[in-house]
């Protein structure tokens, strides 16, 4: 089957692309928006926000999440801010360098006309918010403060304080819940979608299991919305909340939708360590550290973890400045530890890989605060980190004042997601994506303060008329669960579930979900080769075959089973890890997140950084389900650059 | 007036209740006590003390206001104190106290052992029939009264057993208080940042007041310092 | 370290629950209460008993799924934590530790130590919003706010909705929560037109749920994992008290 994709974004110029669009697009007569009903499913930034403004406009919102409530969703764990461009501080922002540094940022792998339109909603964003009561951050004065972000010359990130999506999502949370109040939302807590109803090649509906009674319901709408987030729990061990899976987007994508560069993948470079196997979850602590923290490992290996003994060497307090290599600030000397997230991920793997790593199993590096203390006293490190000391000191034990923090790299956002065309609409006519859940804006990378942003642009202000004029076009269509597309998918999905309890073998979900994880941690993690990747893509079988052999799932399928809820969606990752390390296998290139180790600048200034192959990799990697294991096939959207011409990222 | 009903049946409306009736009878325990303490001026002034406030055309209606803030006091925690069992029908197996004063934590109970204080104190001092030598007052022919109070009082506290029931009542009063004071601000709105260590130690020391003032004159009875002339 | 641990197990929301025993060995002190848990469970699931039932997700104390009753303290007896932030450096070894749900009537039990808050969501329903449309809002910078009233608004705003106030008040009260949100709009100039209705609402909502009343504790403000002022409560009184003055009804 050949698939054209088209962006459908307007031709002519990129800064009047979105209003002439919207001006193109159709309206709902007001009295017709009621018999129209829109499924959206999940509630973080995206979804919330769609939701609430889908049911002001007056169409019948049936909302899921598979939280207890709408407030939970992973948004809610966001830190450092949102961007907008506002140019509040004069400091000469603009829509348009915004746009630019978007899509520099993203290593010109996004497209254009999406990013401009992210860059201009985004003002927005920060009028809505401010007037739904967001406590954003002030200056004395009463007006907006602002702090600057990595990848950025101005100083264009709102916050407050260091949990802007909280805020935020709370914001939209309220504005969901009003109406919820007002009849034009009716939400499903604790429902968790488990497949999609494609009919006559519309996406027409969902399957969804009630997590308190186990039941298997089926929903109707006239369009699906999917604001699901990212796959980053595949590595088992992320950023993420324990229960972020990519289960609505897999299914989706088992159904037709295309699934686009599932490699790119990003990577924080400050997170809290593994101290053991028992671990669950990384905790992400905030970028603003390296403002003021010195990042080294010993230069001694015997001063590092030794695999053999289990043992780290001296204790760093105790090696001495000249013992000691400040690898960031030796390597890249203009950016020193301030370098982009990804090269100082990369950096920190380096270090470890070269047997200097310390920490618990050699995987750390020191981040110390010993010349700030001594610089701005302890006073003055904690009026600027306080809270971020303390929560280390929580988790660790351990005092940040007094003995360097250890860091490492952890997985934190996936830039992949399901393809969609300007109007954020995948190639299943009716079936929307918004924010982390789909590809669009971030190309390769995305920024920090950038995520937030484009949730809530696609949220409040992109899919609304984009439903809307999709809905005009189609006229309202009989709605009916008794279809048999939906007993059709019930079945399969009860079958799934059934299957799974009947398995009844020795090992835990957990154990699978940990072992895959750990594989696509070595393989398809920081660093890439052809070899590593072969390697999991031939690995990633044989470890699904034996989870659907040797899987044990306690209880059954009527009331509370968190075991089976988890089973189902690592079954999920056991499949969508296969299309991510093909595609990381594919892109024979380095940009962004996606880095392959043999495409690295050979020598020359910028020697050992990420090589751009912009003559056969300046698309977008659309990927066609054909079967659990055969080959799915590649579509590709070829991106244009007629504003931000492709040129190369250096930091030395 | 569903507006009314409906607030004043409102959590928040019977704690107002509960707030308002409590100030009402805080005022009383001050005047009470401070009208009490003429005790030390003598029988001659505690007596004509005495005869004017029984003599006052206002007794009754205060008497009435009193009891109704007592029946409001009692009647809001009551229905407070239902809803709150509701609130929570299963208990914990194991609990700890996180924050909170014993005073804090022995409001209903202290509040029971004044409830009890308060009727066998009417009946002790007001109507008599707990006091074997309780005398009325009586006219003294020319339009006035004259009262035997000062007799009473002593007598009637001069038995250790009975001073320390007072002494008990006194100190639980306190305790109530101690939290009451602070909590009817809060509960009326007047919480603030700023001025909220200051209400909880002037809330403390009305307490203490209290009791040290009530106390004092039952010590100095059962101590002989207050004699019967 | 060696633990007995005391696990509130129910199968569903109308059977009957009861405590169950379980031996936990060599716990790492480095583990979060919940990795714990999880260790319990992969010993149960490997045994092919069903887990212990607990709700978590974020595991950095922000997203307000997780909350036990920890040896009869909400989240535990660490101030300013959640269940996910507590350690188990924190217990000793041979220690014996009594997990329970969140009780409240207003919190009927799921399964296990799950209960269902979503009495906590038709509060912030009844009133906990400002109205304003997608795309009606001013610039951000019309109004400003004086950077003392943010900073207020922000301390009420930060709760993450655990419940734990209702979990640790002796009348399972829902003041603390209720009278966060009411804070912080109140408190902002975006807030006030909305502002009586919303208490008078959201006051009334909280009793419909059947939570109970404030008694000026104060011991939802210790165990709040987010440490919010039990000023807020005062806050709410004295908007209420206004409302009625104005002569707002629910």
């Amino acid at each position: 089957m050949t698939i054209e994709l088209k962006s459908g974004a307007p031709s002519g110029d990129i800064q009047t692309a979105w209003s002439r669009h919207k001006f193109s697009m159709q309206i709902v007569n007001p009295a017709n928006k009621r018999k129209y009903d829109i499924i959206v499913v999940g509630t973080g930034l995206a979804g919330a926000a769609c939701a609430a403004t889908l049911a002001e406009l007056g169409y019948n919102v049936l909302n899921f999440c598979f939280q207890d409530s709408a407030r939970r969703a992973h948004s809610i764990a966001a830190q450092g801010g949102i961007n907008a461009a506002k140019n509040y501080q004069n400091d000469g922002d603009s829509i348009y360098r915004l746009f630019y540094d978007t899509v520099k940022g993203g290593d010109f792998r996004a497209r254009e006309h999406n990013v401009y339109r992210l860059a201009e909603t985004s003002v927005n964003i920060i009028d809505q918010a401010t007037a739904q009561g967001v406590p954003f951050a002030r200056e004395y004065g009463g007006l907006l403060d602002n702090r600057s972000f990595g990848g950025a010359q101005v100083s264009r990130t709102f916050y407050a304080r260091g949990q802007t999506g909280q805020q935020l999502l709370i914001g939209a949370y309220q504005a969901h819940a009003k109406m919820v109040a007002a009849g034009g939302i009716k939400m499903f807590p604790r429902h968790e979608m488990l497949d999609v109803v494609v009919k006559d090649g519309h996406a027409r509906g969902i399957i969804a299991r009630d997590l308190v009674t186990g039941q298997l319901k089926r929903f109707v709408g006239d369009a699906v919305v999917l604001a699901t987030g990212g796959y980053g729990n595949v590595f088992f061990l992320s950023t993420n909340a324990m229960g972020c899976n990519v289960t609505a987007t897999w299914r989706a994508h088992r159904r037709g939708a295309l699934f686009a560069n599932p490699c790119y993948t990003q990577i924080h470079p400050t997170c809290i360590p593994v101290s053991g196997d028992y671990q669950s979850k990384l905790t992400l602590m905030s970028e603003s550290l390296r403002n003021d923290g010195r990042v080294w490992v010993p230069k001694d290996k015997k001063d590092a973890f030794d695999p053999k003994t289990g043992k780290v060497g001296r204790h760093p307090n105790d090696i001495p400045e000249s013992e000691r290599d400040y690898y960031l600030e030796r390597r890249y000397p203009a950016f020193g530890n301030l370098v982009p997230r990804d090269i100082a991920s990369r950096a920190a793997k380096q270090v470890c890989d070269e047997g200097r790593g310390v920490s618990y199993n050699g995987r750390g590096v020191y981040l110390d605060f010993s010349d700030a203390v001594r610089r701005l006293g302890k006073a003055g490190v904690e009026a600027r980190y306080g809270n971020l000391f303390e929560m280390y000191q929580r988790i660790t034990g351990e005092d940040p004042y007094t003995e360097p923090m250890r860091m490492y790299p952890a997985i934190h956002y996936t830039m992949g997601g399901l393809w969609v065309d300007y109007n954020l609409m995948s190639n299943v006519p009716g079936l929307f994506v918004l924010g982390e859940a789909n590809f669009s804006d971030h190309g390769a990378n995305r920024l920090g303060a950038s995520a937030l942003m484009q949730g809530l642009a696609d949220g409040y202000f992109v899919a609304p008329p984009c439903i809307g004029n999709f809905l005009a076009k189609r006229k309202p269509q009989p709605k009916s669960t008794d279809w048999p597309e939906f007993a059709a998918v019930e079945a399969e999905v009860k079958q799934r579930l059934s299957t799974l309890l009947s398995i009844k073998g020795k090992r835990t979900v957990d154990s699978f979900h940990k072992e895959l994880g750990l594989l696509m941690w070595d393989k398809c993690g920081m660093a890439r080769t052809e070899e590593g990747l072969k390697e999991a893509l031939v690995r990633i079988p044989q470890i699904r075959d034996e989870f659907w052999k040797n899987v044990s799932v306690p209880g059954s399928d009527t009331g509370v089973n968190q075991s089976l809820e988890k089973a189902a969606r690592v079954a999920d990752f056991l499949e969508f890890a296969e299309l991510m390390c093909l595609d990381a296998l594919e892109r024979r290139e380095s940009c962004g997140g996606h880095f392959r180790e043999e495409f690295q600048e050979e020598a020359g200034e910028a020697k050992g950084e990420a090589k751009r192959d912009d003559e056969n990799f300046a698309h977008v990697a659309a990927w066609e389900f054909t079967g659990v294991g055969q080959r799915p096939n590649l579509h590709k959207e070829q991106l244009t650059f007629d504003y931000v011409k492709p040129s190369q990222r250096s930091y030395k | 007036m569903t507006w009314l009903k409906q607030f004043l049946s409102s959590s928040i409306g019977l704690k107002i209740v509960m707030a308002l009736s409590g100030l009402g009878l805080f005022g009383f325990v001050i005047a009470h006590m401070l009208g009490n303490l003429q005790v030390f001026l003598g029988a001659e002034k505690f007596n004509a003390y005495a005869a004017m406030m029984q003599g006052n055309p206002l007794l009754w209606p205060a008497r009435i206001g009193l009891l109704g803030m007592i029946f409001a006091h009692m009647g809001s925690a009551a229905a407070l104190v239902l809803r709150s069992n509701k609130a929570r029908p299963t208990g914990y197996k194991s609990h700890q106290w996180l924050s909170g004063s014993y005073a804090v934590r022995t409001m209903r109970f202290g509040g029971l052992v004044l409830l009890a204080f308060i009727v066998y104190h009417l009946l002790h001092m007001t109507v008599g029939t707990a006091h074997g030598e309780f005398r009325h007052c009586m006219s003294d022919g020319a339009g006035g009264l004259t009262c035997f109070a000062y007799q009473n009082l002593v007598s009637g506290l001069m038995n250790p057993a009975v001073a320390s029931a007072y002494i008990v009542a006194q100190v639980a009063l306190g305790l109530h208080l101690a939290h009451g004071v602070w909590s009817l601000c809060r509960t009326l709105g007047l919480g603030n940042p700023r001025y909220d260590l200051l209400a909880r130690r002037a809330a403390l020391s009305f307490g203490g007041l209290i009791t040290a003032g009530n106390c004092a004159i039952a010590i100095a009875i059962v101590a002989g310092l207050v004699k019967l002339p | 370290m060696d633990l007995t641990l005391n696990i509130w197990r129910q199968t569903s929301k109308d059977s009957a629950g009861n405590f169950e025993t379980y031996q936990l060995k060599d716990i790492n002190e480095h583990m979060s209460f919940l990795e714990m848990l999880d260790v319990l469970n992969e010993q149960l699931e490997g045994q092919g008993k069903e887990p212990v039932a607990f709700e978590h997700d974020c595991r950095e104390g922000i997203c307000g799924s997780c909350g036990l009753m920890i040896n009869g303290a909400p989240h535990g007896h660490l101030p300013r934590t959640t269940t996910c932030q507590l350690h188990m450096r924190e217990f000793k070894h041979g220690d014996n530790i009594t997990i329970e749900p969140f009780r409240a009537g207003a919190f009927p039990v799921l399964k296990d130590l799950v209960v269902d808050r979503s009495a906590l969501d038709r509060i912030v329903q009844a009133g906990g919003f400002i109205s304003v449309r997608t795309g009606s809002a001013p610039d951000a910078n019309a109004v400003p706010v004086p950077k003392d009233e943010a900073d207020r608004a922000f301390d009420a705003a930060t709760c993450i909705g655990c419940g734990a106030c209702v979990a640790s008040c002796p009348n399972a009260a829902a003041m603390l929560f209720t009278g966060a949100k009411v804070t912080h709009l109140g408190l902002l100039p975006q807030g006030q037109p909305e502002r009586y209705d919303r208490v008078t609402k959201m006051v009334h909502q909280m009793d419909k749920e059947e939570f109970g009343h404030c008694s000026n504790f104060g011991e939802c403000t210790v165990a709040c994992p987010k440490g919010i002022p039990l000023d807020v409560i005062s806050q709410m009184n004295r908007d209420l008290l206004v409302a009625q003055l104005k002569g707002r009804s629910a």
